[in-house]
């Protein structure tokens, strides 16, 4: 296989989803093959509030250009309550990434239900340019950790 | 160090066609840990799984990543693979290359290197992964049915005929649901309380089943297996256990203008009632509203004719609580409010009515004792027009209706417009649809005898509006065949309102922690292969709360719930879910941060003793983490500030471990 020299800017998107309604989602879009761009790679936790804010970063500090999480509806936590710490622990996380450095739009939080496939593909789609247009993040990128 | 082994499914061509499987065998094989990688045609068919379990003992994996479809779909598989092969299920991670790689990517140099990703990813997290053992918890052999309409009735009568106790609790002061206030059933037309009342009584008469009526869940806590449930039953200002059922205080109570909600408030019973004549539990009920001893201290009428001495003005509500292993929710449906179709003149004509109050007005035990008259006038009518699909497949950015097709009104339909004319041959029956929707056994048959037999003028096109002129109702229409407008003078409009999911659905979806769709359905476990069980473990789903459906179809699926049900609580033991938080005490200052973010109660504290570097010993409150009570959401490895909480095959490292392969 040939490999595809563009120079197109290709960003690095880790996407946080959770087990019960995002993560379902996102395989409903497959169901349904609603595309989007392949930039996105989900990571399964099982609630958004497992998702640690140094987890974040890292991905930040690890060359990642955007981090999105997604999480159930509020209300619809599969834990009951999971979904609604994680919106203020983001809230609190977001207010903070200008002063890092780190554009606040490369970071998002979603709620995405298991039943919203056409959702799911269309933030992916929305972030995925949002942060294209951004370009490469450098701020945090820790060259040490570059092979 | 591990020995971790890869195997990467074609899906016949649902991966291979967009991802070059080969590819991503060849390049995980130089990644840390990995020994042995392999591509097959199907992964998960037998020859797939032992190809896994010959490569487990040649090679001594040590774990397992499987680059297929979504983890929901086969994880358990290859997880008892692992098992068969000697090495511990949660050894395996899965790689999600179907559904989040081939199936949304087109291109297969951008799919295939987000495939490698994504393996790469797996292999990091399973460099980490530590073998994980479940613990078991017991199971009560009680089940709970939420609902006493037909869905709940079939659902209670299996599992009680399996040999369960059943508590069956239902809203209403009687159960029936429904179906108890349908005429007749398509496509039979056997009348419905003909074949519901006897299943009615069996149930009231079957030993293992409790009817809590006039009652609402109020709280569900624990797990599959183990939920505690707390049910409000309301006070109904009779006692239960002495009612006859005789029904004389129906007669004499002296407040005679209550609304009659079985009869949808088309006429009126007394403050003290009996729902019908077959009601079960037969027992009245005083709608404490309208009762004036209730309001105001001064009747007692019902007290005094009352021969057994039922009547309880003092009855409280009652909170009973319970241990259940399986909850079945059967909550139902009810046609939309049509508050909103004005166009159809509904709020401003009685003569425009709704189907199931039509249901009502031919039902022999009905208002009108089965005579199809106006309500306005009570005077026969001799044009009827029936208007489908009001407030169903509507569009998606629509302000009103329901985008859904709610599956019954066109055999109902169907039915009503046979049944009027077959009663009253000379009436002129017009009936305006969309498409006509008949799939089901013998529906088609029903329908063409409806246009065929009986002479039913079925015309392709909407309502546009009803003006209500005098003692006609102007209908206008528009006929999408013949491509002109209709004018039509009808005696009564019928207007099939859409079915939307009961409103105690939602919260109680919120204390069961059962996932919904958009519109209030309770959403399956997987809409194919596991149609009747919510993804909420020990929830299952009978009926219409889980879409629209038929009593068929109702009866077949609360079946199915049913089986299930007593699938789950035939084991004395369910193994847990081994991903639970665990708490390293070294690390633990004990300040309750993670208790308090933990939604299971299932984090306490207790003392412990640590030798300190200068020999000493000192007591310190460490947190203990209940695996029998642990969910495993994670939310306390989050709030924990030392770092002490991590989330067993979830850990911090081995998530970070995701990131980096991602970022890399």
């Amino acid at each position: 296989m040939q490999i595809n020299n563009t120079t197109e800017f290709r960003p690095k998107i880790v996407a946080f989803c959770c087990n019960w309604c995002s993560y379902a989602g996102a395989d409903l879009a497959g169901n349904n093959r609603l595309s989007y761009p392949a930039d996105i790679k989900i990571i399964r936790v099982p609630c958004s509030c497992r998702v640690n804010p140094t987890f974040i970063l890292r991905a930040f500090q690890r060359g990642a250009d955007g981090v999105i999480l997604c999480g159930c509806h509020p209300g619809d936590c599969h834990y009951t309550s999971g979904n609604y710490y994680t919106r203020r622990r983001m809230t609190l996380l977001f207010s903070m990434m200008n002063y890092l450095g780190i554009e606040k739009e490369r970071t998002r939080v979603e709620w995405v239900s298991a039943a919203e496939g056409a959702k799911f593909a269309a933030v992916m789609q929305d972030f995925a340019q949002t942060v294209a247009a951004l370009g490469e993040s450098k701020r945090l990128e820790d060259l040490r950790c570059k092979q | 160090m591990q020995r971790i082994g890869v195997f990467v499914c074609w899906c016949g061509s649902n991966i291979a066609a967009t991802v070059d499987v080969q590819r991503v065998a060849d390049a995980v094989r130089s990644e840390p840990g990995v020994v042995f990688s392999v591509d097959y045609q199907y992964m998960c068919s037998q020859a797939g799984q032992s190809m896994i379990v010959d490569a487990v003992k040649e090679h001594q994996l040590t774990g397992l990543v499987i680059c297929s479809c979504s983890p929901r779909m086969h994880e358990s598989t290859f997880r008892k693979t692992a098992q068969l092969a000697g090495i511990n299920p949660y050894m395996v991670e899965i790689a999600n290359i179907r559904e989040q790689c081939s199936w949304v990517h087109k291109d297969i140099f951008i799919g295939t290197q987000k495939a490698i990703t994504l393996a790469k990813a797996a292999i990091a997290k399973v460099n980490l992964n530590t073998p994980l053992t479940s613990g078991e918890s017991k199971v009560t052999k009680r089940a709970l049915v939420i609902g006493g309409g037909i869905a709940g009735i079939q659902s209670a009568l299996d599992i009680a005929d399996a040999g369960f106790p059943v508590d069956l609790v239902e809203k209403e002061a009687t159960i029936g649901g429904k179906m108890a206030q349908l005429d007749k059933t398509f496509p039979t037309l056997d009348c419905a309380a003909c074949i519901l009342t006897p299943k009615m009584v069996d149930v009231a008469q079957h030993e293992n089943i409790r009817i809590i009526s006039h009652a609402q869940v109020e709280e569900v806590g624990g797990f599959v297996g183990n939920f505690h449930v707390k049910i409000r039953k309301k006070a109904r200002f009779v006692d239960e256990s002495i009612c006859t059922g005789c029904g004389l205080c129906t007669e004499k109570c002296p407040q005679k203008k209550v609304p009659n909600a079985f009869n949808l408030n088309m006429d009126h019973h007394r403050a003290i009632y009996i729902p019908f004549a077959q009601a079960v539990p037969k027992v009245a009920i005083i709608d404490p509203d309208y009762c004036s001893m209730l309001k105001n201290g001064k009747c007692g009428v019902c007290a005094k004719v009352c021969s057994v001495g039922a009547i309880d003005y003092q009855q409280k509500d009652e909170i009973i609580e319970e241990d259940y292993g399986a909850i079945v929710t059967a909550t139902g449906y009810n046609p939309i409010s049509l508050e909103k179709y004005d166009e159809y003149a509904y709020s401003l004509s009685k003569d425009v009515i709704t189907s199931l109050e039509f249901e009502r007005l031919t039902n022999a035990a009905g208002p009108t004792q089965g005579h199809l008259i106006r309500p306005s006038d009570g005077k026969q009518p001799h044009t009827i027009v029936f208007v489908q699909c009001v407030g169903s497949r509507c569009a998606a950015n629509a302000e009103k209706g329901k985008e859904y097709c709610s599956k019954i009104c066109c055999m109902y339909t169907a039915k009503h417009a046979m049944l009027v004319r077959d009663k009253y041959p000379d009436t002129e029956v017009y009936v305006f649809y969309i498409d006509v929707r008949t799939p089901g056994k013998s529906f088609d048959e029903f329908y063409r005898r409806a246009v065929e037999e009986y002479g039913v003028h079925y015309i392709k096109g909407m309502v546009g509006k009803v003006i209500p002129e005098g003692n006609t109702l102007k209908v206008q229409a528009s006929d999408l065949l013949m491509n002109k407008q209709l004018h039509i003078d009808a005696d009564l409009v019928v207007l099939a309102a859409a079915i939307e999911p009961d409103r105690s659905a939602r919260p109680l979806a919120t204390m069961l922690t059962a996932s919904m769709d958009t519109n209030d359905f309770f959403t399956e476990a997987h809409p194919k292969l596991r149609p009747v069980e919510s993804p909420t473990a020990g929830i299952f789903l009978s009926g219409t709360c889980q879409g629209p459906k038929d009593i068929p179809e109702t009866v077949s699926q609360a079946s199915a719930a049913a089986a299930k049900v007593i699938g789950l609580l035939c084991k004395n033991t369910l193994k847990g879910n081994p991903c639970v938080a665990v708490s390293d005490e070294m690390m633990c200052n004990g300040c309750s941060s993670c208790a308090n973010v933990c939604p299971y109660g299932a984090i306490t504290y207790e003392s412990k003793e640590f030798r300190m570097p200068d020999r000493t010993t000192r007591m310190r409150r460490v947190a203990k983490v209940n695996p029998a009570v642990c969910q495993g959401c994670g939310c306390c490895t989050v709030a924990c500030p030392s770092g002490a909480m991590d989330l067993d095959g979830f850990k911090n490292q081995q998530i970070m471990a995701e990131v980096d392969a991602i970022c890399k």
